[in-house]
């Protein structure tokens, strides 16, 4: 243990802690900008300094290890000297930022913003700089907009790409004219950028930001000639309650039905029902390629980040991906089919809204092969548990107030295994439920939780047992860890029949369209964690029908309109195809 | 001054007052054979430490240590110090490095370019007995590309070293191996940073690193490093050779041996000169240097470059070490010593100095990237006549701001320039402000150029030339510059030089 | 290179092969040298000792010797005197000091240090 003082209050600190760790343990606070735990940790934005009592020098607490030699040392943390120097810090971002705070999207949610309040920055033009003057914003990608107008320089951002295993932006140039950007300038959709989002999570201000295509939803819902439609994922219910005060990992499932039917959509589906379906489709598909020597592993292929980042970082393993179209897009195929032509509507009358954690759906609804019904896109428009947030706030509905509401049917259920595919896992765990019931002759008994596939570790393994067959399983979040895993794959380490990969770190829990957590709180709690129990939770409430064959709306999708799993027509309708990406890395 | 003629260069004062121990081959031997290198003691030093089994690495480090040999990059810390710890902190890591900083960025330096030209075995040897010193057998020499000549002639001296066996695997069958590479730099100065520099070596982009964790314990590649100055190398193979006690004989208690200046600027020998450390800036000026060209008075000098402090007349008896010219706000420097004179505006040469940090900021922490623009808009208001009194007090405080809370070296010496010649040209600064006058007649804004009437005889050739049209006046008539359309270009002066009836104020 | 009995043999045959010359010419060739012009000028001086038969004579490139103001600089080297120092020199002024100090053993004073202000 090392001895040292905070602002003379005496505290044993451990070796290896830095400043900051140890000030956090003796209930001091040191407020940071550019330090995100274990992704970020450069000591470059210079808030979190303290002052050296004694030679009155200034370190950067984030990143200053304590040794032996700092025995006796004692750290002022805010000092006249320190909060002077941190005003300074923020006077000069001032001078390059653009003030623009009443228009701008992280209003009252901005760090840079909480930090002048908490600092006591009382005259914002004290320098004068460019205030983000003649910068231009890149809005060339489809799921997001850089203005670095906005910019802080923080390197959050970069770093997260870099931890994605993407790496796709970086600092150009150098000093004061340092940008943030795509190598060679280029534009965001020129680069091979999987829309992963994560950059936005981890973005302080608003400079990075999801496109906001509300827009086109509310002149949707007011127009009385279309029949909007509308459509959850899992994880939106884990974390929309934040956004209302909820605390972290509050499933808001009921307000959530509520308050879209408040908004005026004319049918709230759940994509989990599109969850059951892709079981039904991938287990079936599965177990194909088992018995039939097909292509092993097979890889899950429902979130689009990962899609992306397969047809541009390792278009090698694109024949193991399954052909099964994601939860989003399988939803919205079966709502311009199967019931459209039960509510005998116009498909072109339907505009299908998904709400999702995820920015890469906004370019995945415009891929290609992803049109069941033949001529109209399976979604029209996809939109974030943010911007649905917003959307609830602008139209003045009382969330917390709501009363707990459904779904519609015949595409508004789940099953407890849908609704954990918000978590890492989740998708695994769900497959299993259904291909191990099949392979162990349809017992009723079939085991239910396969709880060696959860949790927030990078890489998870596991062997089960499914009647004659030994299945060997592994799932990866974040593309980092699904690099490692695939290379593991393909040296021939590891010897796997079925991979879940999600492309963020923790499944779509921590998807970059979910309600922002500043990183005062990001640093201290396990997001992807909290935000996953709720979708646990919920699974357990489903009671019995947590598998997603014993849907009955399921069973009657097939009774009635697809036959049975891997038919024709559940090809046509539910499957797609992939191919290589050649753009710039 | 001697007035003995004389045809050789050894006797003059300007060589006879020097001590030249890092420079003593340039000069002398080519460069570009070994054997020459070898003929003046060359591999002597590397070829006793290898084979006389008494020269123990902890024993090469005391000797080092011994010397009081510091850091001629401008640090000032102990090299002998800095290899014991890089041998020690991790005694059984499994690889060291040995760094060399050839990227030499200050404006106006140029003493490694010259010992990398003139004598580049000194420095492969010396690399070579500190990676047996600290237990690396790999070095990485990471010199600016600007530099064409001295990378032509490195490659050369490693090819040749190679060639002899003084280089790779079993270097005079010790079995001792060390190889030695050359990193090019990429147009930085923030790379001449420690950090930074091994950041840039592992293919990053050059920016620096917090420290600690210091090179030593952990540097480039994440091992144990030691980075050293071209100068600091150059001494190590004579202080092996000629004993520890040999080099304490020069310098002061503290700074001992010699220095390596590039006298620039305003002086009559610019060049490259070793003197002892304790000499007097009187003498590097004038006897040495040859004092100020043109009869014109002395001013200042700066050392340190873009990172130190002026040292203005009262001080120019200083004796010339390191703790000394810190004493005083300045620093030692890598070595570029630049002699200004009365025409010297001293805001200007802060604004010059200020330009250059700003544009080679990496960016990476506040204080510098932005501290550093804003600082040097503060000193254009105050060149530009637009200055106020509360702008000195501003600035002071910014300087100190980003002082103490720059990430890296770079921003926390950016302010020194401008602290040092406000402090000790207060005058000057005050003069700008409330007079709106640049004594020096350098501060463009706050010039004016003016006609003098009883010396102009009407010729309009000044009219003619000025190319905004500013002038007015009749043929035999007395003219008249129109100042709210001067643009202060001088071209009027060169056209009057018969008459000199134009002048600057 | 085996061991220090092997770099003493270079050592010496090095200072043997120094010596076997009478006369050695440096010529600055630092950037501040050839900036300053002194490609051409050791072009001329091995041009003009190969014409010259002056067997005696060594031209060797060298180093920066610190005096850049006077660049180029042509210094001449007899065994166990002062070097005699020639600045700010040129081709003409080279091939002047080959026929009368080099040939002809006569110093043209006016182009050494001692024609400048630094004596």
């Amino acid at each position: 243990m090392i001895n040292i003082k905070f602002n003379g209050a005496e505290y044993a600190a451990e070796p290896g802690m830095t400043i900051l760790e140890a000030a956090r343990a003796n209930n001091v606070d040191i407020p940071t900008l550019c330090w995100l735990k274990h992704i970020n940790e450069i000591g470059a934005c210079r808030i979190c300094v303290v002052e050296l009592a004694g030679p009155g020098s200034l370190i950067a607490s984030c990143v200053y290890k304590l040794t032996k030699f700092d025995e006796g040392k004692n750290f002022l943390t805010h000092s006249p000297l320190v909060l002077d120097s941190r005003k300074k810090t923020l006077q000069l971002l001032l001078s390059e930022h653009n003030r623009k705070c009443l228009s701008c999207v992280r209003s009252n949610n901005c760090e840079l913003q909480t930090l002048c309040k908490e600092l006591g920055v009382d005259d914002e033009t004290l320098y004068k700089g460019s205030n983000g003057l003649g910068v231009d914003i890149d809005d060339s990608a489809l799921h997001m907009y850089r203005d670095n107008s906005k910019c802080i320089n923080c390197r959050r951002c970069v770093a997260a790409c870099d931890k994605q295993a993407v790496g796709v932006i970086g600092a150009n140039y150098r000093g004061i004219k340092t940008d943030i950007n795509c190598a060679f300038d280029m534009d965001l959709s020129s680069t091979a950028c999987v829309s992963c989002g994560q950059c936005i999570n981890v973005c302080p201000t608003g400079a990075l930001s999801e496109k906001d295509n509300t827009d086109a939803v509310w002149a949707a819902l007011a127009d009385d000639d279309k029949v909007v439609v509308v459509q959850t994922a899992p994880a939106v219910r884990a974390s929309l309650g934040e956004a209302f005060g909820y605390a972290m990992g509050t499933p808001v499932e009921g307000k959530m039905a509520s308050a879209l039917r408040a908004l005026g959509f004319n049918y709230v589906f759940d994509t989990n029902f599109g969850a059951d379906l892709t079981i039904m489709e991938e287990s079936n598909e599965l177990i194909e390629r088992v018995t039939n020597n097909g292509v092993l592993p097979m890889i899950t292929s429902c979130s689009p980040g990962w899609i992306r980042y397969c047809e541009a970082y390792h278009p090698d393993m694109l024949p193991n991906l399954s052909s099964c179209k994601s939860p989003q897009q399988m939803q919205g195929a079966m709502i311009k089919t199967y019931w459209a032509e039960k509510m005998n509507i116009d498909p072109k009358k339907i505009v299908s809204v998904s709400v999702m954690p995820c920015t890469a759906k906004k370019f995945e609804l415009s891929r290609e092969n992803q049109s069941g019904q033949g001529t109209e896109q399976d979604i029209d428009i996809s939109i974030t548990t943010r911007e649905l947030s917003r959307m609830i706030e602008k139209a003045g509905i009382l969330f917390n107030k709501l009363p707990d509401g459904d779904f519609d049917s015949p595409l508004g259920a789940g099953t407890g295994a849908a609704v954990i595919f918000g978590a890492t896992g989740g998708v695994m765990e769900a497959a299993l439920r259904t291909a191990v019931w099949k392979l162990t002759g349809e017992d009723v008994n079939s085991p239910v939780e396969f709880k060696e596939v959860r949790g927030v570790e990078g890489v998870k393994t596991a062997t089960y047992k499914a009647g004659d067959l030994e299945v060997n399983v592994a799932v990866a979040s974040g593309l980092s860890n699904a690099k490692e895993l695939l290379e593991k794959v393909k040296s021939g380490e590891m010897n796997l029949h079925f991979i879940e990969i999600m492309a963020c770190p923790g499944g779509c829990v921590n998807g970059g369209g979910q309600i922002i957590v500043p990183s005062k709180i990001r640093n201290f709690t396990d997001i992807r964690a909290e935000r996953a129990k709720a979708l646990y939770s919920l699974d357990v409430s489903r009671g019995s029908l947590r598998k997603s064959h014993e849907s009955p709306d399921i069973k009657k999708a097939y009774s009635e309109y697809l036959e049975k799993p891997g038919s024709h027509k559940a090809h046509k309708i539910l499957h797609t195809k992939y191919s290589a990406t050649n753009l710039s890395k | 001054m001697s007035c003995i003629q004389t045809k050789s260069l050894r006797n003059t004062v300007f060589y006879k007052k020097q001590e030249r121990v890092a420079l003593r081959n340039c000069g002398y031997i080519d460069p570009e054979k070994i054997e020459q290198y070898i003929g003046v003691d060359g591999y002597q030093a590397l070829g006793m430490v290898l084979t006389d089994g008494s020269f123990t690495p902890e024993k090469v480090i005391e000797i080092v240590k011994a010397s009081g040999l510091r850091g001629r990059g401008g640090g000032g810390f102990s090299t002998g110090m800095k290899w014991h710890l890089a041998r020690t902190i991790i005694p059984d890591a499994d690889q060291k490095y040995v760094c060399c900083n050839a990227d030499e960025g200050d404006p106006g330096a140029f003493m490694d370019r010259s010992v990398l030209e003139g004598d580049p075995h000194a420095l492969i040897e010396a690399m070579t007995i500190a990676g047996y010193a600290i237990g690396a057998n790999q070095g990485y020499i990471y010199l600016r590309a600007e530099y064409p000549l001295a990378v032509k002639r490195l490659e050369i001296a490693i090819g040749q070293a190679k060639e002899y066996g003084l280089l790779g695997k079993n270097i005079f069958e010790s079995g001792f191996d060390f190889d030695l590479e050359i990193r090019l730099g990429a147009g930085a100065f923030v790379c001449g940073e420690e950090t930074a520099l091994m950041v840039s070596i592992e293919g990053n982009r050059g920016e620096p690193n917090p420290r600690p964790p210091f090179p030593a314990e952990k540097g480039l590649f994440g091992k144990p490093t030691i980075l050293n100055n071209v100068e600091t190398y150059a001494n190590i193979p004579r202080i092996i050779l000629k004993g520890s006690d040999w080099f304490t004989t020069m310098g002061t208690e503290k700074s001992k041996g010699t220095k390596v200046f590039a006298l620039g600027g305003k002086i009559n020998n610019t060049g490259l000169v070793e003197i002892p450390m304790g000499m007097t800036l009187r003498e590097v000026v004038y006897d040495v240097g040859g004092g100020i060209p043109n009869g014109k008075k002395f001013k200042a000098a700066q050392t340190g470059g873009p990172s130190g402090g002026c040292i203005s007349d009262k001080n120019i008896d200083i004796e010339i070490d390191y703790d000394n010219l810190i004493s005083i706000g300045s620093m030692m420097g890598s070595g570029g010593l630049i002699v200004m004179d009365e025409d010297n505006c001293m805001v200007d040469m802060a604004k010059f100095f200020l330009e250059f940090t700003v544009e080679e900021s990496c960016g990476k922490c506040t204080p510098c990237r932005i501290g550093t623009k804003r600082l040097f808009e503060m000193l254009e208001k105050i060149t530009s006549g637009k200055g106020e009194m509360e702008d000195l007090d501003e600035i002071e405080q910014l300087c100190r701001y980003i002082k103490k809370n720059s990430l890296c070296g770079l921003g926390q010496t950016a302010p020194n320039p401008v602290l040092s010649m406000m402090s000790n040209f207060r005058e000057e600064w005050v003069s700008h402000i409330k007079d709106k006058k640049c004594a020096a007649k350098v501060c463009v804004d706050l010039l004016e150029y003016k006609i003098l009437a009883d010396k102009c005889v009407g010729c309009s050739l000044c009219k003619k030339a000025c190319p905004v049209d500013a002038i007015s006046g009749e043929i035999k008539q007395k003219h008249v510059i129109d100042q709210s359309k001067c643009i202060k270009c001088g071209v009027c002066v060169n056209t009057c030089k018969k008459f000199g009836a134009i002048i600057k104020e | 290179m085996k061991n220090l009995a092997d770099l003493q043999a270079i050592k010496e045959k090095s200072q043997n092969e120094m010596k076997a010359h009478s006369t050695r010419v440096l010529v600055g060739m630092a950037t501040c040298g050839i900036a300053a012009g002194a490609k051409p000028i050791i072009e001329a001086l091995e041009e003009g000792v190969k014409m010259n038969n002056l067997a005696d004579v060594e031209v060797s490139r060298v180093g920066c010797i610190g005096l850049c103001q006077y660049e180029p600089l042509v210094e001449v080297v007899k065994e166990g005197e002062d070097p005699v120092t020639y600045v700010n020199m040129d081709v003409d002024k080279v091939n002047k000091v080959i026929e009368k100090h080099l040939k002809g053993g006569e110093i043209v004073e006016e182009y050494t240090v001692s024609g400048t202000a630094l004596t």
